[in-house]
């Protein structure tokens, strides 16, 4: 590597480099994704990176990993200008990222793994020095995951300690983590930064964290940079900023989470019965067992949980995704089986987690993915054949009821950014005036704040009209807002349920780890 | 509207790739042939001349073409629902067996129109079941719908050879085991003033029936939904196993028409000339056509002036006959490749211009459009 022979490698350095970014502007064509930001990661630090989606952190990032070449603008490494024009240029800078998805092989153990993330692994591995190195790195580092295990068979958490893991194993010293926890239980979480800030605090580390989370910010960061439409909104000490001055910059103006204002439905009639529901996992295990459940009219179900505890295979079950294995689902008191004309008939609509994989054709129109529920009834078809015209005029309705930002009705949906499928995919399942029944799982996850309160909005308006609601998620939060009763699953059963109001939250933690 | 502009970028890629690829394939093949030492142009002009210069040849393009368009159904029609059917040639024989049982069955105890109806009939159900099969073991048993189609083709083929060389055998075809003739007058005509067969209507016809099938009704949304993302389709309640086996059957019936057209409009019996790879040329065809089923029309008849070239390179070039194939083959790999090729040119590609909201949109989320 013959790269800038100026600056030393940072691999070799005991402390962080010192990263700043100045007056960096990307655009891609016409579009200007970063205007003239700066960025300072003073050595030894926690910093966060603060913005809505879209406000260019992850092209800010990128830019810095060398995925992206920056239009104008330097990086400069303990004050020099640097080139970095690949992952590889930043990692001799001592620049490593852990990303939001992870990039482990799933058939290769942790060890493996490790070694074929080195930049420099050799053509004949010799497995015992390897190992031997290994261990006496893992004994070192701030948190383990067995060498010996296949990546398959860790948890979300432990994968994501392994992402970061990696970079230290690489010798990084600036570590850029984009959404670190958001796989990531809120105990995981805090155990993972939680340790990350005890290796910055000991001056061997700095972190540039692009993050959701204001309470992650204020109990483990620094400093903060925020960005706003690709600009530069503010920069600050956490302690000397309150979590409503960070908002302000994110947003450009001061705002409350909208309160919630329910209706108080008097005869609830059962709308969604569940009884004796069993399923397996993809791998044949049983992912849930005898589940019973009963959501009436006019009311939120919560279901809260660790994920991977059968949650996400009885949201695919009840959306027609998953066969059951036993027991059964009844709708209105008629047994369920999740066919196209009894989801018709009884109204039944699903907001998936991950939109783009779970309910949307990527290489099919933002129209043709919104006809997706009435393509086949009039107006839009004609019998057998179908009506262009009626689908493209109630797309272009749709795009303006959900402000739906894309170039046209015909553009491909998968061109579309996170937060605007997962609009076209709410305007396509909540735009129904009959809607009985609807079945959400993590509908605001990577969203932003604005994002998240339309969806919580939405949901709570069709709640107020009689729809009965169930409501998975991850974000204990956005259960104890919304619900209106909460249950919790652990282990693929049922282990507590009490109406919001009455729960007790120490009981609900409790439940949710297994004890 | 800015959505015109984009759709005719996108056409003009989906039209200018597989053309281009085509032309690098004919350049290789020249490589090949100053090789084999005949000069590359002048097998380039009798290419041109044999398959398309002269309307008396252009007729013996369009034979070939009928059978091709019929057979590139079978993998562009499944291709559309994420299946790779590979199956065109086992289709086609079944079709053209079926065909035959029921000709020689009825022979002249019915009006020629019934029997070539029935022969019709026959050859689509056939070829539409077999290829069913491959769907339903897909569906069922996730069995890999291109190994299992690829494999059913061995199996039609070896079953066409018992049967001719057996059951079936006429006892006079010495040479060439072959079944028993049909009745000339069951045999399907020419287009009035040409030499070419009904067959080509056939494949028109079919192909249009298909794009419009695929694109403009319920069922074909229904199917490219299943297509692009099974779980999507799964949400919206579609039978995913119902369009996967009424898909395949349909392509199948198309390859099976093929070889129904083949026995009863240019071979008269059935024998191992019924697979002499307008399976395999069907394949081409389909991938070429990006599996639109009007583009597949156009490759069609490419294809099979290609094909219909063979016999002339041998006279004036003394080149094997089988040479035709070698450039058959240089086109396949090109345009497979050419398929990694979009997106890659940026002309092609859309401009990013947003539409401004005609009103103040009502909540102020501020994604962009491109993903950062």
């Amino acid at each position: 590597m013959n790269i800038a022979p100026a600056v030393s490698p940072a691999t070799l350095l005991q402390r962080p480099p010192d990263l700043q970014v100045i007056g960096l502007t990307k655009q891609f064509g016409h579009f200007v994704a970063l205007d003239q930001v700066s960025l300072h990661l003073k050595p030894g630090t926690f910093h966060a990176l603060l913005g809505e989606n879209g406000a260019g952190k992850s092209t800010l990032v990128k830019c810095v990993m060398g995925f992206h070449a920056p239009t104008s603008g330097e990086i400069l490494i303990d004050s020099q200008p640097v080139p970095i024009h690949s992952p590889r240029d930043a990692h001799h800078y001592g620049i490593g990222m852990v990303y939001q998805h992870f990039t482990s092989v799933p058939a290769m153990t942790v060890a493996e793994n490790l070694v074929l993330s080195r930049y420099d692994s050799p053509n004949l591995i010799s497995w015992k020095q390897e190992m031997e190195s290994l261990r006496s790195f893992m004994d070192s580092a701030p948190f383990q995951v067995p060498l010996e295990l296949p990546i398959a068979q860790l948890a979300a958490g432990q994968k994501q300690k392994l992402e970061i893991l990696k970079q230290l194993y690489l010798q990084s010293r600036i570590l850029i983590l984009d959404e670190p926890t958001s796989v990531l239980t809120p105990n995981e979480a805090d155990e993972v930064l939680g340790l990350l800030r005890e290796q910055v605090t000991a001056g061997g580390l700095s972190v540039l964290m692009i993050s959701h989370k204001f309470r992650e910010v204020t109990a483990f960061v620094d400093e903060v940079t925020v960005l706003r439409k690709g600009q530069f909104a503010g920069h600050g000490l956490v302690k000397d900023l309150t979590i409503s001055d960070m908002a302000e910059m994110m947003m450009g103006e001061r705002r409350d989470p909208t309160s919630v204002n329910k209706v108080v439905h008097h005869s609830p009639t059962p709308i969604l019965e569940v009884i004796n529901l069993h399923a397996n996992k993809d791998n044949g295990v049983e992912a849930f067992t005898d589940v019973n459940l009963t959501v009436y009219s006019g009311e939120i179900v919560g279901i809260a949980g660790i994920s991977g505890n059968g949650q996400r295979e009885l949201v695919e079950v009840l959306a027609g995704q998953r066969d059951p294995s036993a027991g059964q689902v009844v709708i209105n008191g008629s047994p369920y089986r999740a066919t196209r004309s009894e989801m018709y008939q009884h109204q039944v609509y699903a907001l998936p987690e991950e939109p783009l994989r779970n309910a949307c054709v990527p290489h099919m129109t933002v129209a043709e993915n919104m006809a997706l529920r009435s393509f086949d009834r009039p107006p839009q078809s004609n019998g057998f054949l179908l009506v262009l015209r009626a689908i493209r005029e109630m797309s272009l309705g749709l795009i303006q009821q959900f402000s739906v930002k894309t170039p046209s009705p015909e553009t491909p949906v998968g061109y579309l950014s996170g937060g605007n499928v997962q609009r076209t995919v709410l305007a396509r399942e909540l735009s129904s005036d009959q809607i009985k029944l609807l079945i959400a799982a993590n509908p605001c996850f990577g969203l932003d704040f604005a994002a998240v309160d339309f969806i919580h909005t939405q949901i709570v308006e069709a709640r107020n009209r009689g729809v009965a609601i169930l409501l998975v998620s991850e974000d204990l939060d956005e259960l104890l807002k919304l619900s209106d009763r909460i249950i919790v699953i652990s282990a693929g059963q049922f282990v507590y349920e009490s109406p919001t109001a009455t729960a007790d939250f120490a009981t609900i933690g409790r439940s949710m780890a297994g004890h | 509207m800015s959505w015109r502009t984009i759709a005719w970028r996108k056409t003009l890629e989906s039209t200018l790739i597989p053309f281009g690829a085509i032309l690098v394939g004919l350049l290789l093949f020249g490589v090949f042939c100053a090789v084999a030492g005949a000069n590359p142009f002048a097998v380039y002009g009798s290419i041109w001349k044999s398959a398309f210069g002269k309307w008396s040849t252009f007729q013996n393009t369009l034979i070939r073409a009928a059978p091709l368009m019929l057979s590139a159904l079978c993998t562009a029609l499944p291709a559309r629902l994420g299946l790779v059917i590979i199956g065109n040639e086992g289709a086609l024989v079944m079709g053209g067996l079926a065909a035959v049982s029921i000709g020689l069955a009825i022979g002249t105890a019915a009006p020629p129109l019934m029997v070539q109806i029935a022969m019709g009939l026959a050859g689509m159900a056939a070829g539409g079941i077999w290829i069913a099969f491959a769907g339903a073991l897909r569906h069922y048993r996730a069995v890999n719908e291109t190994i299992s189609s690829l494999l059913l083709n061995y199996i039609a083929i070896a079953l066409l050879n018992h049967l001719v060389g057996g059951p079936m055998r006429d006892p006079s075809s010495l040479n060439k085991p072959s079944s028993y003739p049909l009745a000339a007058v069951n045999m399907l005509g020419t287009i009035p003033g040409t030499r070419v067969h009904w067959g080509l209507v056939y494949g028109l016809i079919a192909c249009i029936i298909a794009y419009v099938l695929i694109q403009r009704t319920t069922f074909g949304f229904a199917a490219r939904t299943a297509g692009g993302n099974i779980r999507a389709a799964r949400i919206a309640g579609l039978p995913v196993g119902q369009l996967t086996l009424i898909i395949c059957f349909l392509a199948g019936s198309c390859a099976g028409l093929a070889g129904m057209v083949e026995v009863a409009a240019v071979q008269g019996s059935v024998n191992e000339s019924l697979n002499v790879g307008y399976g395999y040329g069907g394949i081409l065809v389909a991938f070429a056509a990006r599996h639109n089923p009007i583009a597949a029309i156009f490759m069609a008849l490419l294809v099979g002036g290609i094909l219909a070239s063979g016999g002339s390179l041998q006279r004036t070039h003394g080149l094997p006959d089988a040479t035709v194939l070698v450039f058959q083959g240089l086109v396949f790999l090109v345009v497979l490749y050419s398929d990694s090729l979009y997106g890659r040119f940026s002309f092609f590609k859309e401009k990013p211009q947003l539409v401004a909201p005609p009103s103040p949109p009502p909540s102020p989320g501020q994604e962009s459009v491109i993903v950062s």
